[in-house]
């Protein structure tokens, strides 16, 4: 059996993922990046082989993604997660032909082809508006649980108009906001609106066209799933394992690379025995 | 995708980098001689089709705020010169070349590079950005230098021709100038000199023509984004010259040879691009790494055009002195030209050039140049089917530029045209079955 493994190093969490040349999932680990990030990475690689019961030596190849994919000490190459994204959103849902990744950090979308391949992609520019950031800063604000806040804002009946979409600005909007005696799910509701409507401009830069994927971190938040929908008016995939597809997508490449490898090794020692 | 470093770094192997280094040195010893023992009278100018021919045709020293601000970026001394212009009040998001050149010409006007003498007169040649306009007008508030601003009507034509009226405005406008230059410098216009340096400047520019079509050799010889940086200072400070001439005669002959032997910037020529968009200086060499890692080589630049462009059939005429100035300002240079000009340049360079891509660099501080470079994206990716890529970080303000977004973002259009290369490769390899 040969096994391979995709570290995703973001600026907020390590996702680590083993597969197996049946291209099914063996492994799973999740830790925070925090501020080591070679440190993170081992850590996720180490607790996903102890989940399965594999040492090092059995993972024919790793690939490492993220921003922190340099620092991915087992890695052998480093792909981004743009090409990770969409490989593993192919793979989860093979009729996927647009990716919205929303990280900590990040937003993105990524029109991909049959193939999972990357035809084009659109990024946030350098401001954290639009992505996890802005819900963890509006979840601070309100002194709430970043994991709660989505079925909270799922509750709203008169969602208020956020002014700015600024994760800096946002906290004092909140402020003004609960001053004025709003309800929390109304609040919460008009951030999840805003942030919906800003990925989306920026998702149409490259098109939209079903299916849709959606993946990264803040696709776990139900309040954004169906804040998306409303305003693209489809429905989008997501799989539970939507916080894993860049490590996933990386894992694929790193089969199809030990795949390679093991057929030059074959090659090789069919060559040496003639 | 092949296994990729995280870094590759590169290097000019060739040898006119070596003359380039010894004439700039000269031109900024002679700034600096104007500065500190006042030899000569100096003539402030901006990039953009500018009329140096006459300058020195009243032997006055041309002096370029924009060369001296990506100088500072370059040495990595600007940002202490952009703080203390915002002290005075210039805003975060103004032009960063203003701000590094008026925080600098504020102090004692000592660079590492030159000292930067005062201005006789300052000549604002381009006024189709209206910060640079005032950035000359500030200039002329801080000294008592005389200011000329020139108005160079804009090709709002779609054709992109001037009409008979502008060329005519803009020659009036030049003569007005020769009457300046001849009350700062106590002296006639010599008719015949002139027609001399302007005589130089084409052969020059037809030589400078001539370097850069054999980028459309393969492998090019040269990065026409990377390398023409080092081609186009002399370009623009030493046009005219003998000196300047000779810079390009050696450099056309290095080009020539690099052709024969088959030579490249890389070691691999693996993709050819297109770039649009000035480079951000602070951070240049990290900028070029990225791409070389990825044995990407630029074989044409629209940045390379922004003091003129010579490739596609224009060259200064010595019999027609004044007009022929007059046409390079109107028409021949990068920044003066409409949209649609632009987009029919680079659509030429993606298929003259045989590019495989477009990267556009848009500017954070410099809105003007900026705009429109959402739709120039569009129009390339969606209607002519050319991969596409816009990166934005700064041409001189260190602050806007993510070194990881911006690595990010080009491995990630590079892992694509490799993935889409392999593709055709495949299907070439089952065709052939």
């Amino acid at each position: 059996m040969i096994y391979a493994a995709g570290i995703d190093i973001g600026s907020t969490q390590t996702k680590g993922i083993i597969i197996n040349d049946k291209l099914e999932i063996v492994a799973r680990s999740l830790v925070d990046t925090g501020a080591y990030v070679s440190r993170a990475g081992e850590r996720c690689m180490a607790e996903a082989l102890l989940k399965v019961g594999l040492k090092q030596k059995d993972v024919a190849y790793v690939v490492g993604t993220g921003y922190g994919r340099y620092k991915v000490t087992c890695g052998d190459t480093q792909i981004t997660e743009i090409s990770c994204h969409a490989k593993g959103a192919s793979y989860l849902f093979p009729r996927t032909r647009t990716v919205i990744d929303m990280g900590g950090q990040d937003a993105k979308g990524i029109k991909v082809g049959e193939a999972g391949d990357v035809k084009d992609f659109v990024m946030n520019d350098k401001c954290a508006a639009g992505t996890g950031r802005f819900l963890a800063n509006a979840a601070e604000a309100l002194g709430l649980p970043l994991d709660d806040i989505g079925e909270i804002s799922l509750k709203a009946k008169n969602p208020v108009r956020l002014t700015t979409v600024c994760t800096v600005f946002v906290e004092s909007d909140i402020m003004s906001y609960l001053a004025q005696g709003k309800k929390v799910e109304d609040i919460l509701g008009g951030v999840h609106s805003a942030i919906a409507a800003r990925t989306i401009s920026l998702v149409r830069r490259v098109g939209i066209e079903p299916e849709v994927t959606f993946t990264g971190g803040v696709s776990l938040n139900t309040g954004m799933v169906r804040a998306l929908e409303e305003k693209l008016g489809m429905k989008l995939n997501v799989s539970p394992d939507s916080h894993f597809v860049g490590a996933l997508g990386a894992s694929l490449f790193a089969l199809e690379r030990a795949a390679t490898q093991a057929g030059r090794h074959g090659e090789e020692q069919a060559g040496a025995a003639t | 995708m092949a296994k990729t470093a995280e870094s590759v770094k590169t290097s000019y192997q060739g040898q006119i980098h070596l003359l380039q280094k010894e004439l700039m040195g000269n031109y900024f010893n002679q700034l600096t001689r104007c500065a500190e023992q006042g030899e000569g009278k100096a003539a402030y100018m901006l990039i953009s089709g500018n009329p140096v021919e006459l300058m020195l045709a009243f032997d006055l020293i041309p002096v370029y705020p924009e060369i001296n601000a990506l100088q500072l970026a370059v040495k990595k001394v600007a940002l202490p010169f952009i703080l203390k212009a915002e002290e005075i009040g210039y805003s975060m998001d103004n032009c960063a070349y203003v701000k590094a050149d008026i925080g600098m010409f504020l102090g004692d006007r000592k660079t590492p590079f030159a000292t930067i003498p005062l201005p006789s007169l300052i000549l604002c040649n381009y006024v189709g950005c209206n910060v640079y306009l005032q950035w000359f007008e500030h200039l002329a508030e801080y000294c008592d230098g005389t200011l000329y601003n020139l108005d160079i009507p804009f090709m709002r034509d779609p054709s992109g021709r001037p009409s008979p009226e502008d060329v005519t405005y803009v020659v009036r406008q030049l003569e007005e100038i020769i009457e300046i230059c001849e009350r700062i410098t106590g002296k006639k216009l010599d008719y015949a000199k002139l027609k001399r340096i302007v005589a130089l400047s084409g052969e020059t520019g037809e030589l400078w023509a001539k370097i850069k079509a054999l980028t459309k050799h393969t492998p090019s010889p040269f990065d026409c984004y990377f390398d023409s940086v080092t081609m186009m200072a002399p370009l623009y400070c030493l046009r005219g010259t003998e000196g300047g001439l000779r810079f390009f005669e050696a450099a056309l002959k290095e080009m020539e040879e690099k052709v024969q032997m088959g030579m490249g910037p890389l070691p691999e020529e693996r993709f050819r691009f297109v770039i649009e968009g000035p480079p951000p200086w602070p951070y240049l060499r990290t900028f070029r790494d990225m791409f070389a890692k990825w044995g990407a080589v630029a074989v044409a630049s629209t940045y390379s055009t922004v003091g003129g462009l010579w490739e596609f059939g224009f060259k200064h005429d010595s019999n027609h002195p004044l007009e022929s100035i007059a046409s390079h300002m109107l028409e021949w240079n990068l920044t003066n030209r409409n949209f649609l000009q632009r987009y029919e340049q680079i659509r030429r360079y993606c298929e003259e050039w045989s590019a495989d891509a477009l990267v556009i660099h848009s500017v954070k501080s410099c809105r003007l140049f900026s705009a429109g470079q959402g739709d120039m994206r569009e129009y390339f990716t969606k209607e002519l089917g050319i991969p596409t890529l816009l990166v934005e970080s700064d041409i001189e303000d260190p602050r806007y530029f993510s070194e990881a977004q911006m690595k990010n973002r080009i491995d990630a259009f590079f892992e694509s045209l490799e993935h889409k290369k392999l593709m055709r490769g495949a299907s070439a390899a089952g065709g052939n079955t």
